[in-house]
């Protein structure tokens, strides 16, 4: 039955030349921790991605009781947090995974480093590799204004009087962040909620296909 | 052309058989070794490093919920604020003189930004065809340096801060009920501690005073005496109305 499916879709689509593109290549034996122990810094990379797919879908959940709004935000989530079914367990596996997906990003980024794997023909990855770095950093500051408690509030504070030191360009930053020159208030909440929930994670998911496109492409870097 | 599952592939897909990429690397079948097919053998396998790492993932998560503090107020002046632990170091940085008043550009833009550029640029700084981490001294000896930077600067922070009040200014203050025309709470209203401390003793200035597990006696004693940042001799009625606004105080508990 699956077969017969399968077939009437590759008849009309030619799917097959895509699954092999995806799934259907070789583990060399230098990053397979089943063969050599000490293979586990490749993983740190996969380990990155499955922890950001977490985030992602706690992240939907999430959505689904927060109120982007200054009367409603703080208390949204203190509902979430202490009388939603598994509230505690969702926001604490969204919180616990910014976190980790911090470390593993950092890892990674070593593990690409001291491996030497960033040198010619693979420059362009390790380049969306960095932005993907940016990204997540991004995704960590928003983050961090939208529960609506003290240190949330004082913290962005501070994060947009850095982000207003830039030269020339600073004040404009300022305002395009917090929607406004001197308040931080209802206008920067909904700002930060659409830069964390539409705007960056668009971005993340566009570089990590050209980030995973190109290992396809490039294949992983061999032994040293 | 042939069409779907007539379609011929020779070794990977992304290969033509006639005309080879000539940037791309050698096959992995070239590289000397077991290799081993990606689905779904491998797949299996990273599917339980992926399992073990969600069982770890889960157990910190029940074993710490995540924090929330009050909601925000941003009339509290008072607030020392603190980010999440990886951008400790830049706060940190931020507090040495060089990088901060005047030449706060130097520790909020130029350092940082300096050091994300050096990082995305790296494959054309390091040019050399060597890759082995011990060969090519400099590269590594940066990163190096870096990292213990980072470290020292986010171990730096954590100890400076003052953990314990940090908790106590952020807490999630319970609201008391209480009869507000109580005489306790007329004596409150006529002294100066509804100004430190809130017009429902939700704190301020001054700690909240609710749930405070002291006595009337201890109360009044921190009346006179002050505590902390709060300075003695605040009060300034009698000593009889001290003694109600101290006992109506004792009793201002959620349970």
């Amino acid at each position: 039955m699956l077969n017969k499916i399968y077939d009437w879709v590759d008849e009309r689509l030619d799917i097959t030349p895509i699954w092999r593109d995806i799934a259907d290549h070789e583990v060399p034996e230098h990053v397979n921790p089943a063969h050599h122990f000490s293979a586990f810094i490749y993983c740190f990379g996969g380990l990155t991605f499955f922890v950001t797919v977490i985030q992602i879908l706690s992240g939907m959940f999430l959505t689904m009781y927060y109120t982007p709004d200054i009367e409603n935000a703080w208390k949204s989530v203190f509902y979430l947090q202490n009388d939603v079914a598994f509230g505690e367990l969702v926001r604490g596996m969204h919180h616990w995974g910014a976190s980790l997906v911090i470390v593993m990003m950092f890892l990674h980024t070593l593990r690409v480093f001291f491996t030497g794997s960033y040198k010619k023909p693979r420059e362009l990855n390790w380049i969306v590799g960095v932005m993907i770095f940016g990204v997540m950093m991004g995704l960590g500051f928003t983050g961090y204004l939208l529960p609506w408690d003290m240190k949330a509030l004082f913290a962005t504070k501070v994060g947009i009087e850095i982000a207003a030191s830039v030269p020339f360009i600073g004040e404009q930053i300022k305002i395009l962040l917090a929607g406004d020159s001197t308040i931080l208030g209802a206008q920067t909440l909904t700002r930060f909620f659409a830069i964390h929930v539409f705007f960056l994670p668009a971005a993340l998911l566009g570089l990590l296909a050209a980030h995973f496109i190109m290992i396809r492409r490039q294949g992983i870097s061999g032994p040293l | 052309m042939h069409r779907g599952k007539g379609m011929k592939f020779v070794g990977d897909s992304r290969i033509k058989a006639t005309n080879k990429m000539p940037n791309t690397p050698k096959d992995y079948s070239e590289y000397p070794g077991k290799t081993e097919a990606f689905w779904p053998n491998f797949l299996l396998k990273e599917w339980m490093i992926g399992a073990i790492f969600l069982i770890g993932y889960l157990i910190v998560t029940l074993a710490h919920p995540s924090p929330l503090e009050r909601q925000a107020d941003p009339t509290d002046t008072m607030y020392i604020p603190v980010p999440d632990w990886y951008f400790l170091f830049m706060y940190q940085l931020l507090k040495y003189e060089f990088a901060s008043g005047p030449y706060n550009v130097i520790g909020a833009i130029i350092i940082p930004g300096l050091a994300f550029m050096a990082l995305m640029l790296v494959p054309f700084t390091d040019t050399t065809k060597e890759r082995r981490p011990f060969k090519r001294p400099l590269p590594t000896g940066f990163m190096i340096l870096s990292f213990l930077a980072m470290f020292y600067l986010t171990w730096e922070s954590v100890v400076n801060h003052d953990w314990e009040a940090a908790k106590v200014q952020g807490a999630i203050v319970d609201e008391v009920e209480f009869d507000e025309t109580a005489e306790g709470y007329e004596i409150y209203q006529g002294s100066s501690c509804i100004g430190c401390h809130g017009d429902s003793f939700q704190g301020g200035l001054g700690l909240p005073l609710t749930n405070t597990g002291m006595t009337a006696d201890e109360i009044i004693e921190i009346a006179h005496d002050g505590r902390g940042s709060m300075p003695p001799g605040t009060w300034e009625g009698s000593d009889e109305d001290l003694q109600v606004l101290a006992e109506f105080i004792e009793g201002l508990n959620t349970d």
